[in-house]
């Protein structure tokens, strides 16, 4: 089934040429934004900011923008949100054993949270971290992020950089027995969260970092993780952005030699969602799965996941597979790249990206990219966009499976292989069941 | 039981007719089997009473005890009663057969206001019944109907024909693919459903499966009509001669 495809190289890509207008809405953004803090991390945070003077905001012209439009997270501030519409915590994962982090409005809220105290896991606070002089974060924070921006340009990831008000700071040092899991609460109508956090997983660490909640009127959060030799974090997202629903995550990661990342995001209830994965296989033998279950339901809703996995080491292991189900107008787009270093031989690269159209209104914008510069590498990609089966339907009908309920059924299976990339398989049955348990009272409702 | 009156039904699409004034009834209790040249519409009588889109109805009717079948929705149908195994039964990669048949069946019970089936009662229930057919525990956890031999996936039918109960069973080629034996668990299946609350309609190429599922009334499609009905030895004459003699009579007719 795989097959070795060669491509010329694409461009750098820059970006549209910057105008005044442009300036000065960046200039608006960094007013609005909260003053950045000036412990350790402060010279990492006034070199983004001036990575991100340099190149600016991106503009809707811009290449790595064409099909999801950054006005929304340009604005200076996001429209605040209705509160009540967001009380509560999720249901994902709450029955999950695990160290709870509560990041309240973009800031670690200690009495909500669980005791850091995990064994083989030291963790603290970005705040913590950047007044203490000599902490490691010095060294580590904003790096992978700065090198992501090249080839590409990630503006929202230098602000995040420059101006975040908090995260979480981890050092892995043994297997971590439980997860940890960062919840995201918000208090403030017109809360615009920037959280950054660092982790760092030392020679045959092990990690499961849980993400999810509501961060706020606006989200934008920065992961960077770096993997020494044969560490291996798994990552499930599942990041909501309060009933605005407008955010941008980035994920870097650097994997070094054995080591393994699993990341697993899953959206139910986006509006205006970036969704950026930048990894670099670094080592030999490295390997890195990207995955995605994303519900897209609604007139304005637009998700976007953007990958770019670089292979840099001998015998690489990639996958990406990203599920979208779309409905009643909404938009997904995927833009997946895998870039095959010179020298970079048995790489293995693989990438699906699907989409399951629930009506005609609804589209996806799939931008699968192959760059490759060594020659005995096998890497694949494909993309579909599909209707329901209508046989399937109708075969589970026949059966008295009433016609919400099977849709429910295909939907999930539809979902199956995204999901099949958990692989712990406690947490896969937990984001199946809540899964179900939404396409269910969104059937009903 | 069944009542089908002067039923006419064409393709949505294409408007092409396909069933001409198909007229038919089956009383409680009873086994009758349809046989019929290639196309005739003995499946696409099937589709149309088990409620599948893209047919429409211009002309006549179907009836399941009294109730008007071609106003319900297809999960309604089942719920009244009605079952169809299908000629071709359909992959569904991705759902389990037992949640597919514990969904289908608490469904059903739900739709009848009766309780739904506990886990352990059902688990007990798909056990016996499958055995009997031969179906292993291997096969119920796969994916409906994916990687199934086409005789598996016939036998998997009947499988949900046993569990859901239905009172008016219409069979399409099941015996089509089946080995001697397989054929025999299926026939065996069927036969130990028959009572004189429940029908079935056969529809079926072969004599041989009629033997072992002795039908009360045979009758014969052709282009979209019935057109001869007759006792069990209407099909041992076509086994013989083909429709030819058969045709050639009702087109005198
Ligand atoms: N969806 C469709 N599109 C086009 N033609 C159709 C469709 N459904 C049925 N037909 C046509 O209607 C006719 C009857 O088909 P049907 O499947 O009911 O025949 P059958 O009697 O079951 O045949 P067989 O014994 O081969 O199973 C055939 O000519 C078939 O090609
Ligand atoms: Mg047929």
């Amino acid at each position: 089934m795989l097959e070795a495809v060669k491509t010329q190289q694409t461009p750098v890509i820059e970006g549209a040429p910057r105008s005044a207008r442009a300036d000065v809405q960046l200039d608006a953004r960094l007013a609005a934004a909260p003053a950045p803090m000036t412990g350790v991390t402060a010279p990492a945070r006034a070199d983004a900011l001036a990575r991100l003077k340099e190149q600016g905001l991106p503009g809707p012209r811009h290449e790595y923008w064409r099909y999801t439009d950054p006005a929304p997270f340009n604005a200076a501030r996001p429209a605040p949100v209705a509160l009540e519409a967001v009380a509560g915590d999720p249901k994902l994962f709450a029955d999950v054993d695990k160290l709870r982090l509560v990041f309240v409005d973009g800031r670690f809220d200690a009495a909500a949270s669980d005791d850091p105290a995990l064994a083989g896991v030291e963790i603290t606070t970005l705040a913590q971290a950047d007044a203490q002089p000599g902490h490691w974060v010095a060294e580590a924070y904003g790096v992978l992020e700065a090198q992501g921006q090249k080839p590409v340009r990630r503006a929202f990831a230098a602000l995040n950089t420059a101006v975040a008000t908090d995260g979480a700071v981890i050092r892995v040092t043994g297997k971590a027995d439980r997860p940890v899991q960062i919840l995201y609460r918000p208090s403030d109508a017109g809360a615009d969260v920037i959280v950054h956090h660092v982790l760092r997983l030392e020679e045959g660490a092990e990690l499961t970092l849980l993400e999810n909640g509501l961060l706020g009127a606006r989200g934008n959060v920065v992961i960077e993780a770096d993997l020494a030799p044969g560490a291996k974090l798994h990552h499930i997202a599942a990041p909501r952005a309060g009933v605005a629903r407008i955010a941008t995550t980035h994920l870097f990661a650097r994997v070094a030699e054995a080591a393994s990342l699993k990341s697993f995001e899953l959206s139910v209830d986006g509006r205006h969602m970036r969704s950026e994965s930048v990894v670099e296989l670094a080592g030999d033998d490295a390997v890195a799965h990207v995955a995605a279950a994303v519900l897209g339901d609604g007139d304005n809703l637009r998700h976007d996941d953007t990958v770019f996995i670089t292979h840099g080491a001998l015998r690489g292991e990639s996958r990406q597979v990203f599920k979208k189900v779309l409905k009643n107008g909404a938009t997904g787009v995927f833009q997946g790249k895998i870039l095959v270093r010179p020298g970079a031989q048995k790489t293995d690269g693989y990438q699906i990206s699907q989409a399951l159209l629930l009506d005609e209104d609804s589209q996806f914008l799939a931008k699968p990219e192959l760059e490759i510069y060594a020659d005995d590498v096998k890497c694949s990609h494909g993309s579909t966009t599909g209707a329901l089966d209508e046989t399937a339907l109708f075969y589970l009908r026949s059966r008295g499976v009433p016609r919400e309920r099977a849709i429910v059924l295909l939907v999930l299976s539809f979902l199956a292989d995204a999901l099949e990339e958990v692989e712990d398989e406690d947490l896969r049955a937990e984001i199946a069941g809540r899964l179900e348990d939404w396409l269910t009272a969104k059937a009903q409702g | 039981m069944l009542e089908i009156k002067n039923l006419h039904v064409q393709l949505e699409e294409e408007g092409k007719q396909i069933l001409k004034g198909v007229t038919l009834t089956v009383p409680a209790g009873e086994v009758h089997a349809i046989m019929g040249p290639n196309g005739s519409g003995k499946s696409t009588t099937s589709y149309v009473l088990s409620g599948r889109e893209g047919y429409e109805v211009t002309e006549g009717s179907a009836t399941l005890d009294g109730r008007d079948l071609l106003e319900m929705e297809p999960e309604e149908r089942a719920a009244a009663g009605l079952f169809l195994a299908f000629q071709y039964p359909v992959e569904i990669p991705g759902v389990g057969n037992m949640t597919f048949l514990r969904t289908a069946v608490n469904a059903q019970r739900k739709a009848r206001g009766e309780e739904e089936l506990s886990a352990g009662d059902f688990l007990k229930l798909v056990r016996e019944k499958a055995k009997a057919l031969d179906i292993d525990a291997e096969m119920l956890k796969r994916p409906v109907n994916v990687g199934f031999s086409g005789g598996e996936k016939k036998r998997n039918e009947i499988l949900q024909m046993a569990m859901l109960e239905p009172r008016m069973c219409i069979l399409d080629e099941t015996d089509s693919g089946l080995d001697v034996d397989a054929m025999r668990l299926v026939a065996e299946g069927v036969n130990a459903l028959r009572s004189p609350e429940r029908s079935f309609l056969v529809i079926t190429h072969y004599q041989r499966l009629l033997d072992h599922i002795v039908p009360d009334v045979v009758h014969i499609m052709h282009d979209g009509r019935i057109v001869k009905s007759g006792g069990p030895e209407l099909a041992l004459e076509v086994e013989r001669n083909g429709y030819g003699d058969i045709l050639a009579e009702a087109a005198d007719a």
